[in-house]
C-alpha cells in the first residue's frame, strides 16, 4: 500500500502511532514491510491456505464473535443433501461437469424451510438455465425466495457452520508452512494478532490490491478474507472490512458506469441471448420480487436506465426499447476478444487511454492482435508502444513482422488530460470527486467526451433517414447534450443525466433525489441508479468541498459517495441486534429509540426506519421483507454469505488450488489446479507444465509481477515524463542472494527471464527483499518483476515488459487474468537480439515438450474414483 | 551582480541583519530575492484531483494564460491533506512534458511512418470505418435463432482514467450501435 497508493498510507501511519499494528503479507518486501510490524513472505499465488487456516484457526478455537454471526450471517442455513465437499472428492465439488469445466450448481444450494426441496435461482427452470456469473452484473446472484430451512443451534450436520469446519479442516499451521512457506511462529503471529484485535471493542482490517485479484481463481482468494471477517464480526464497522486499494483514478467508476462487456449501468447485466429475450425474463433473472433486499426493485432501475437512453422511443408498448439492447452469447472480454483479432474477425479497435501492447498479459498476443486489424484508433496524452508497436515493437526487432506488410491503419487522437476538462472520478472507496477544468486542451487534444459525443453526431448524420430497423437504436438515442464555444458537451448535463430525472408527473424535469423514487412505469429516467441523488435538487454533489478540517472524520460533505453519500457500506451491522452499539468505541450506526430511527456518524446503510425487531410479513418481498436485523441488505436473504449457494461457478466455497503454472503439486487435493478456469490453449499463449509433469523442470522458477511507486501501470502516464523516468530509469529483477549465487547472476549485472510465451532481460537486483522458501520440502525462487516498461522509442525510458512472458488464462468468475504466480527459467547475461530470441524461447518449449494442450488440462484427478490421498501417489 | 560594498561583506552582513545562524536573510542571493512562487502569479486556481491512483488525492492546479504553471496537493481535502505521491507531484509534466502529442496522426496501410491528419478528417474516417465493419459483421440472431441485434465488428478497451460522464457516453453509444465487445482496465 505504501508503494501503490502513498498517500492513502498516511492513515495506516497515524493508525500505527495509535497503537495498531500492521501486518504486511507479500511475497516481496516492499516500502509497506519497512513500516510494517512483520512482513510475512509468502509463496505467490498460495494465498487461500493462509486465510483458509486463520478461518480453521478461529473455529477450532473458538474464537468467532458469536453473536454477529448467528445473527447476520447464513452460517445457520441448511445446504441441499447432494452437497459434496473437495475434502470428499478429492479437490472437486459436487456437480463437475469435465466435458467443458464447468459446474452443475444445483446441488449447492440452500434447503427450503418448507420441505426438501433447494433455493434455486428465480426463472431457472432446470439448471442449464442457471445463469453464469458475468451475467450477474455484481449485484449477486438472485433466489428465487429467502424462506430457507435453518438450524439456530449450528449443530446440523449440513448447516453452513458445520460445512464451513469441515472443509477447513486440513489448513493447519503445519499445512502454511509447507504450501506458503510461512513458519509456524509467524502464523502464529498473525493468527493472535487478527483474533485479539476483533470482536465488540476491536476490529480488523484487510486491504489488498491485484495480487489477490489476478490469479486463475481471484474472486476465491477475496471470498476467503471474506468468510474470515465475517466470522470475526468485522463488516460493516468503522475500522474494519476487506478495502480493494484500486490501482487507477477511477477504475470504480468504470465499473460502476461500466465499460465492460457484461454490465450495463448501476450492475445490471448485459442481457443474454436465449436467456433474456424478453424484458420480463431479464427483470426476473436479476433479482426476484420475492427476494429480500433492493435488488428485487431491479425493474425500475433498468426501465429508467432504457428511459435515459431512449427517452420517448421507450414505451410501455415496445418494453421501453429493451429489444435495442445488443446481447451477449458468452463471454466477450477483452481476451476473447484478441483471440478474434488473431482469428481476422475484428476489422477495428478503439484504445482509450490505455496501452495493451505493454499492460496486458502476454503481450507479444496482444502485439500481433492488432496488426490482424483493419483499423486502429489509439487516443492517448503520448505515443505509446500501442500506438507505435508496428514500426518499433519487439516482433519488428525479431523479424515476425515487418511494417510493410502490416495491413492496419493506425489513427492517432491525442487525448484532453485531467485538468483540461471537467469531469468526475470515482475512488477506491465510491467517493466520486469532481475535477473542475483549468484550462482549454491544446491543438488537436479532445476530452473523451467531445470525440464520443461528436463520432456519434457523425453516425447519426449517416444514418438519417435510414429505414433499416437496426439504425433506430442509433437513431432514437439521446444524444442532444449541451456544449460550449469550443463544442464541448457539458459534463454536469452528462451527470444529471445519470443521476435521473423525473419523466413525467409534477415534477416533471426535476432531478430524482433517490434511486427509491425510481419507477418501473417509465415516468423516472436514470443512466445509473447507483448514483442517483449525485444531481439532488440541481446541486452537483460530487464538487461540494467543505474543507476536512472543517468536518469530522466521516467528512461527510466532501464529494459524494454511492450510494446516498453512505461512506460505509452495510454499516447496520456496526450495531448489535437489537440497535445498540456492538461498544462504545466502535458505535457508527444505532437505532434511536425516541426518534424511532437509525442514527449515527454516517448515512444508515438500511431503511432508516425499520425497527431492530421489526419482522416481515411472510409473503413479503424486496427491501420491506428485511428484517430489522438483516444487515446485508444486497443479499437475497439480508444475510452475509459465509458459504455463497448462487453466484460463484468455481464452488461455494474457496478451495486451494496451485495457479496454472506451478511447480509445487497441490498438497490438500489431487486437483492440482482449478478445475473451472478458462483456459485459452493456442500455439501464441502456451503453458508451462505443472509440478511433477516432464518438462517442469525446465521452467523451475516462479515470477510475480508488480508496480513500484514511481510508475503507473504500462507507463503511458510516467515514462513519459522526465521527473518519473529518472526516478525509476530502468527494469530491473529481483532476486534473493542465494538464488543470485545458486545460478551466477552478479549485481547490477543482466538477467534473461524465459517462460513459454517470450524472454526478455533485466538489470539484476540482489536482495534479501525477494525470499527464497522451502515449499514440501524443496528450495523455490521467486522472482520479481515490476511492470512498467516497453519497448519503443517515444517514451523517455524503455525497457522488457515484464507482462510479455504471462500466458493467459482466466478466473471464470471474472475473467480476469493471473498475473501474480507463473513459471519461468532464469540466466545470467542479456537476451539475444533480432531472430535469436525467438530461437531461444523455442529452444526451451521443445526441451520442455510443450503443445497446446500443456497446462491446459483441466481435470487431474481420475474421473469416476474420487481419492482422499493428496496428489503425489499418482 | 551585486555592486561589492564593505556593508554587503558576509559577516558583517550576517551581523547587520541579526541572522545568526546564517540560514536567512544573510545568505539570500538577489536573484533568490526576485523569485517568487509560481503560484503567485496565477491567474486562475482550480480545484482537482490526481488522475494516477485510485485514493483520489485533492490537487490545486494552477494556471496562467491558458497553461498550468503549477499542481500542488490541496490541504482541503479529508483524504490527502495536501500530500501528494510523486506521481501526483509531477503531474505537471503530464501536461507540459515535450513528449505530449497533440496533433493528430495517421499510419497508412504497409507504410513506414506517420503522416499528419486533420482532426474534422479524422473524425469522419473513423465514423466511416466505424459504420462499414458494423455492417459487415452485424448478427440479427445467434444460431438458435434468439434475437442478438449486434454487430461483432470492432471492440473498445478503455483505460480507467476516463471520466464517468465519458464512460457513460462511450457505453451509451457503443451499445446503440449494437457493439458488445466494451471492455476496460477494470478487467484487467
Amino acid at each position: 500500500m505504501a508503494e501503490c497508493h502513498p498517500v492513502g498510507f498516511q492513515w495506516v501511519t497515524e493508525a500505527k502511532q495509535r497503537g495498531a499494528r500492521i501486518i504486511h503479507v507479500d511475497p516481496r518486501f516492499t516500502r509497506t514491510s519497512a513500516v510494517a510490524d512483520r512482513h510475512i513472505a509468502l509463496r505467490a499465488g498460495s494465498d487461500i491456505v493462509l486465510l483458509g487456516a486463520l478461518i480453521n484457526y478461529v473455529l477450532t478455537h473458538d474464537l468467532w464473535f458469536e453473536e454477529y454471526v448467528r445473527a447476520y450471517t447464513n452460517a445457520a442455513t441448511i445446504i441441499s443433501e447432494e452437497y459434496q465437499d473437495p475434502e470428499d472428492l478429492n479437490g472437486l465439488f459436487s456437480g463437475y461437469n469435465p466435458e467443458d469445466g464447468t459446474y452443475d450448481k444445483s446441488t449447492w444450494s440452500y434447503q427450503s424451510a418448507t420441505g426438501r426441496e433447494t433455493v434455486g435461482e428465480p426463472g431457472a427452470e432446470t439448471e442449464d438455465d442457471a445463469a453464469e456469473p458475468h451475467e450477474f452484473g455484481a449485484g449477486g446472484p438472485p433466489l428465487s425466495h429467502a424462506n430457507v430451512r435453518r438450524d439456530e443451534t449450528l449443530q446440523d450436520p449440513r448447516c453452513v457452520f458445520q460445512v464451513l469446519k469441515r472443509h477447513f479442516a486440513r489448513y493447519t499451521p503445519e499445512m502454511v508452512e509447507q504450501t506458503c512457506g510461512i513458519s509456524v511462529d509467524d502464523f502464529t503471529y498473525l493468527a493472535n494478532s487478527i483474533t485479539e484485535n476483533s470482536g465488540r471493542e476491536r476490529t480488523t482490517a484487510f486491504t489488498y490490491a491485484v495480487g489477490w485479484t489476478q490469479h486463475a481463481q481471484g474472486a476465491q482468494f477475496i471470498r476467503t478474507a471474506a468468510i474470515l471477517q465475517l466470522l470475526l464480526g468485522n463488516m460493516g464497522r468503522p475500522g474494519g472490512g476487506i478495502i480493494a486499494l484500486r490501482g487507477h483514478a477511477t477504475i470504480q467508476g468504470c465499473t460502476d458506469i461500466p465499460t465492460l462487456f457484461n454490465l450495463l449501468p448501476g450492475y445490471l447485466p448485459m442481457p443474454e441471448a436465449g436467456q433474456h429475450n424478453t424484458l420480463q425474463t431479464y427483470l426476473d433473472s436479476i433479482g426476484s420480487k420475492k427476494q429480500k433486499g433492493f435488488w428485487a426493485n431491479a425493474d425500475a432501475y433498468t426501465i429508467s436506465l432504457l428511459k435515459a437512453w431512449w427517452g420517448d422511443a421507450a414505451t410501455q408498448e415496445n418494453d421501453f426499447a429493451y429489444d435495442y439492447l445488443p446481447r451477449l452469447t458468452g463471454a466477450h472480454g477483452t481476451y476473447q476478444t484478441l483471440e478474434r483479432m488473431l482469428r481476422d474477425e475484428l476489422d477495428g479497435y478503439f484504445l482509450i487511454g490505455q496501452n495493451p501492447a505493454v499492460g496486458s498479459a502476454n503481450g507479444r498476443m496482444q502485439r500481433l492482435g492488432m496488426s490482424h486489424l483493419k483499423w486502429l484508433v489509439v487516443r492517448d496524452f503520448s505515443l505509446i508502444e500501442s500506438a507505435t508497436w508496428w514500426k518499433d515493437g519487439p516482433e519488428i526487432h525479431t523479424g515476425e513482422l515487418r511494417t510493410e506488410d502490416i495491413e492496419t491503419e493506425v489513427f492517432f487522437l491525442p487525448a484532453a488530460n485531467h485538468t483540461e476538462k471537467a469531469g468526475s472520478f470515482t475512488q477506491t472507496q465510491r467517493l466520486v470527486q469532481w475535477r473542475h477544468q483549468a484550462v482549454t486542451p491544446p491543438d488537436d487534444a479532445q476530452s473523451e467526451l467531445h470525440f464520443f459525443h461528436e463520432l456519434g453526431k457523425r453516425l447519426r448524420q449517416r444514418l438519417a433517414g435510414s429505414q433499416d430497423s437496426r439504425d433506430r437504436p442509433l437513431l432514437d438515442l439521446t444524444w442532444d447534450y449541451p456544449t460550449d464555444a469550443h463544442g464541448e458537451p457539458d459534463p454536469e448535463a452528462v451527470l444529471a443525466e445519470i443521476n435521473g430525472f423525473h419523466v413525467s408527473g409534477p415534477d416533471q424535469g426535476e432531478p430524482l433525489s433517490t434511486f427509491n423514487e425510481m419507477r418501473a412505469d417509465g415516468s423516472t429516467a436514470g443512466g445509473c441508479w447507483i448514483y442517483t441523488g449525485i444531481y439532488a435538487d440541481r446541486v452537483n454533489q460530487s464538487a461540494r468541498r467543505k474543507p476536512g478540517q472543517e468536518q469530522d472524520e466521516t467528512a461527510a460533505e466532501w464529494a459524494w459517495a454511492w450510494p446516498a453519500n453512505r461512506r460505509l457500506l452495510y454499516n447496520r451491522a456496526s450495531a448489535d441486534p437489537q440497535g445498540r452499539p456492538w461498544s462504545e468505541r466502535k458505535k457508527y450506526v444505532w437505532w434511536d429509540d425516541e426518534q424511532q430511527r437509525w442514527t449515527g456518524k454516517d448515512v444508515p446503510d438500511f431503511p432508516v426506519d425499520r425497527a431492530p425487531d421489526a419482522r416481515p410479513e411472510p409473503d413479503a418481498g424486496g427491501p420491506a421483507a428485511l428484517a430489522g436485523d438483516d444487515p446485508f441488505i444486497m443479499q437475497a436473504d439480508g444475510k452475509g454469505w459465509l458459504f455463497a449457494p448462487h453466484g460463484l461457478v468455481d464452488g461455494p466455497l474457496p478451495t486451494h488450488y496451485e495457479p496454472p503454472e506451478s511447480p509445487i503439486g497441490n498438497p490438500l487435493y489431487g486437483q492440482q489446479s482449478n478445475p473451472a478456469r478458462i483456459v485459452l490453449p493456442g500455439k501464441d499463449n502456451l503453458l508451462a507444465p505443472s509440478a511433477l509433469q516432464p518438462g517442469s523442470e525446465i521452467y523451475p522458477h516462479i515470477f510475480t509481477t508488480y508496480r513500484l511507486t514511481e510508475h503507473h501501470t504500462a507507463g503511458g502516464m510516467s515514462r513519459f515524463l522526465p521527473y518519473l523516468a529518472e526516478l525509476q530509469p530502468e527494469m530491473f529483477c529481483e532476486v534473493s542472494p542465494e538464488f543470485a549465487a545458486e545460478i551466477g547472476l552478479e549485481a547490477y549485472g543482466w538477467a534473461t527471464i524465459i517462460s513459454p510465451r517470450s524472454a526478455i532481460e533485466a538489470r539484476v537486483f540482489i536482495t534479501e527483499r525477494v525470499t527464497s522458501l522451502t515449499i514440501a520440502g524443496r528450495r523455490v525462487h521467486q522472482v520479481g518483476l515490476p511492470y512498467h516498461w516497453g519497448v519503443g522509442n517515444e517514451a523517455v525510458v524503455e525497457g522488457d515488459a515484464a507482462n510479455d512472458l504471462l500466458g493467459l488464462t482466466l478466473d471464470p468468475n471474472v475473467h480476469i487474468q493471473g498475473s501474480k504466480a507463473a513459471q519461468c527459467a532464469v540466466r545470467p547475461g542479456r537476451r539475444p537480439r533480432g531472430p535469436e530470441l525467438t530461437k531461444l524461447v523455442e529452444d526451451l518449449r521443445q526441451q520442455a515438450g510443450l503443445t497446446v494442450e500443456t497446462g491446459n488440462e483441466r481435470l487431474t484427478v481420475p474421473w469416476g474414483e474420487p481419492q482422499d490421498q493428496p496428489r503425489g501417489e499418482q | 551582480m551585486t555592486r561589492i560594498t564593505p556593508l554587503e561583506w558576509p559577516v558583517i552582513r550576517q551581523l547587520r541583519t541579526r541572522d545568526s545562524s546564517g540560514r536567512g536573510a544573510a545568505v539570500t542571493s538577489k536573484k533568490t530575492r526576485e523569485t517568487s512562487p509560481r503560484t503567485s502569479d496565477a491567474d486562475t486556481v482550480v480545484q482537482s484531483i490526481c488522475p494516477y491512483c485510485a485514493v483520489g488525492c485533492g490537487q490545486k492546479v494552477y494556471a496562467k494564460d491558458n497553461r498550468v504553471v503549477h499542481i500542488e496537493g490541496d490541504p482541503d481535502s479529508p483524504i490527502s491533506r495536501g500530500r501528494l505521491c510523486p506521481k501526483g507531484a509531477a503531474s505537471e509534466q503530464l501536461v507540459n512534458s515535450a513528449g505530449r502529442q497533440t496533433k493528430v496522426l495517421y499510419r497508412a496501410p504497409r507504410s513506414r511512418e506517420w503522416e499528419s491528419l486533420d482532426l474534422d478528417r479524422a473524425i469522419d474516417m473513423i465514423a466511416d470505418r466505424l459504420l462499414t465493419a458494423r455492417r459487415k459483421h452485424w448478427e440479427d440472431t445467434d444460431q438458435h435463432g434468439n434475437p442478438v441485434r449486434r454487430t461483432m465488428g470492432f471492440a473498445s478497451l478503455g483505460g480507467a482514467t476516463i471520466d464517468n460522464e465519458e464512460n457513460y457516453l462511450i457505453k451509451k453509444l457503443f451499445s446503440a450501435a449494437g457493439a458488445v465487445q466494451i471492455e476496460n482496465q477494470a478487467r484487467i
